[in-house]
């Protein structure tokens, strides 16, 4: 399994055996707020790095959810459709969103890792 | 422009509050546990709301008052008992609303609450209207503090001995140390509840004391989500210059026995009586769980667009997504479905019924909703 990467959108990215699982991370959850609504992308679609690839909606505003690298949707959390709240309570783990086939493992270089994405969340205004 | 601060702002600081900028104010939005958790808190037990960025409108005067007020605002006053409110409306010429706010008569006048948008313009048209002759007074030194929710007028009563034999829309003078506050029986939620005018100096400490007492602090976030479900009107979003009371669905604002007087806008809102409304606002609830924002348009089946959302949000309490806006008077009929588009795509929706959540308040024979 690779090392856990973050986006400047506010989303994670792990890979394993060339399958990457995405979704938002616990910074993104504080600025939002209660979520309420969760959008997926569709299984089978390509998606581009940086693209939007779903939606959130918290009580105050909707947000898209962007791809932090590209690939196939093999697999949505249609559990986090059902009960979005799973989101705020356990961003990294339970509320994840998609599964990508990765078709450019070098995307994976232009992200942060945990320790730079802290350090950037930190600095960026909520 | 420096944003003004209410006297609870170093309270809202301690309890973490996020503030946004709202009517010129930096106000809290929400406190730690969010905005679905303090909802809910304010619908099963009570919770605290500093509106002290509304206005204050106190008007001295006897009869002579009374009677220059009913040619600004489409309420029976005259028949008004002291220490009885009543809804209503400031209105230009068209029937269109300048504000909305509650008149309460006082022993020595009247005293007005009006959105915080809205009051210095408020002030001037009221105060021009009247001919510069009767004290006018927006009370900058006055808080004003609301207590919501079931449990709100046990917490109060503690404090305030006597406040829970308010019935609504009715409102007293309190002794509280030593000053006096008022208190009326009423609220924006849709629950029972109270709203508090006192001084400044006084604030902090009251509040504390309503905290200490089993309350709890609840942001705009929550106040919106509240009176969204209770099917009432947020000024600037649901209800403007543009609208009138008809369309609305606001009618029985007007008194019955002032419908045929003058007052500014009674001719549209005579000719509306007549003639019908062209628009509607109604309820709204989208089919599944996404959520329709202000703005967002309203289609019939044939694709012709015949609304426009006015407030739209997640209901805490009803658990589904609901929205308020205004249609084409001939699709306002409950349960006919119509479409909202959201990111491109149309959404089944269906009119509702509002409110999308009711309670009853204490002596609900005299309900501000009837």
């Amino acid at each position: 399994m690779s090392e856990i990467k973050f986006s400047k959108e506010h989303e994670w990215v792990i890979v394993k055996d060339n399958v990457a699982t995405i979704g938002i991370t616990q910074h993104a959850t504080e600025l939002l707020g209660d979520i309420v609504f969760a959008e997926l992308p569709e299984k089978g679609s390509n998606v581009t790095k940086d693209g939007t690839a779903g939606v959130v909606e918290s009580t105050k505003a909707a947000s898209d959810v962007y791809t932090p690298i590209s690939g196939e949707v093999v697999d949505t959390n249609q559990s986090i459709v059902d009960d979005p709240s799973k989101i705020n309570s356990d961003p990294e783990g339970e509320g994840w969103f998609f599964k990508l086939k990765v078709k450019d493992a070098n995307e994976m270089n232009t992200l942060m890792s945990r320790d730079e994405y802290e350090k950037f969340a930190k600095e960026t205004p909520s | 422009m420096e944003l003004k601060k209410t006297a609870l702002y170093d309270l809202h600081k301690k309890f973490n509050a996020k503030f946004v900028q709202f009517a010129g104010y930096e106000m809290p939005i929400q406190y730690k546990n969010g905005i679905i958790s303090e909802h809910n808190i304010t619908r099963q037990k009570s919770g605290i709301f500093d509106v002290s960025h509304m206005g204050q409108l106190f008007i001295k005067g006897d009869k002579t008052l009374t009677n220059k007020l009913q040619n600004i605002f489409p309420t029976d006053l005259e028949n008004l008992p002291t220490n009885h409110s009543k809804y209503s409306f400031l209105m230009n010429e068209n029937g269109g609303i300048y504000d909305d706010l509650i008149i309460t008569k006082i022993k020595d006048g009247y005293m007005i609450i009006l959105n915080a948008a809205c009051k210095e313009k408020d002030f001037k048209i009221i105060k021009s209207k009247l001919d510069n002759t009767f004290s006018m007074i927006l009370r900058e030194d006055l808080s004003l503090i609301a207590i919501q929710g079931p449990d709100s007028k046990d917490v109060l009563e503690q404090i305030v001995p006597g406040v829970s034999n308010l019935k609504f829309m009715s409102g007293n003078e309190f002794k509280y140390q030593s000053d006096f506050i008022y208190v009326t029986r009423s609220g924006y939620t849709g629950e029972d509840g109270f709203e508090i005018s006192i001084n400044n100096k006084d604030a902090l400490k009251f509040t504390e004391l309503l905290i200490k007492n089993g309350s709890n602090l609840i942001g705009l976030g929550a106040r919106d989500t509240l009176r969204l479900e209770a099917g009432l009107c947020l000024y600037g979003n649901d209800i403007d210059e543009n609208t009138s009371p008809l369309e609305a669905n606001l009618k029985w604002a007007i008194s019955k026995n002032r419908i045929k007087e003058n007052f500014p806008g009674s001719k549209k809102i005579q000719s509306q009586i007549i003639d019908g409304v062209k628009k509607l606002r109604v309820g709204i609830k989208p089919e599944g769980k996404i959520i329709a924002r202000e703005s967002t348009k309203i289609f019939d089946e044939n694709d012709n667009q015949i609304g426009k959302i006015t407030s739209g949000s997640f209901g805490p309490s009803v658990k589904s997504p609901i929205a308020m806006g205004y249609v084409d008077n001939t699709y306002s009929k409950e349960n006919t479905k119509i479409f909202l588009e959201i990111r491109g795509k149309k959404v089944v929706a269906n009119i509702c019924k509002l409110p999308f959540y009711k309670k009853n308040h204490y002596k609900g024979e005299i309900n501000v909703r009837n």
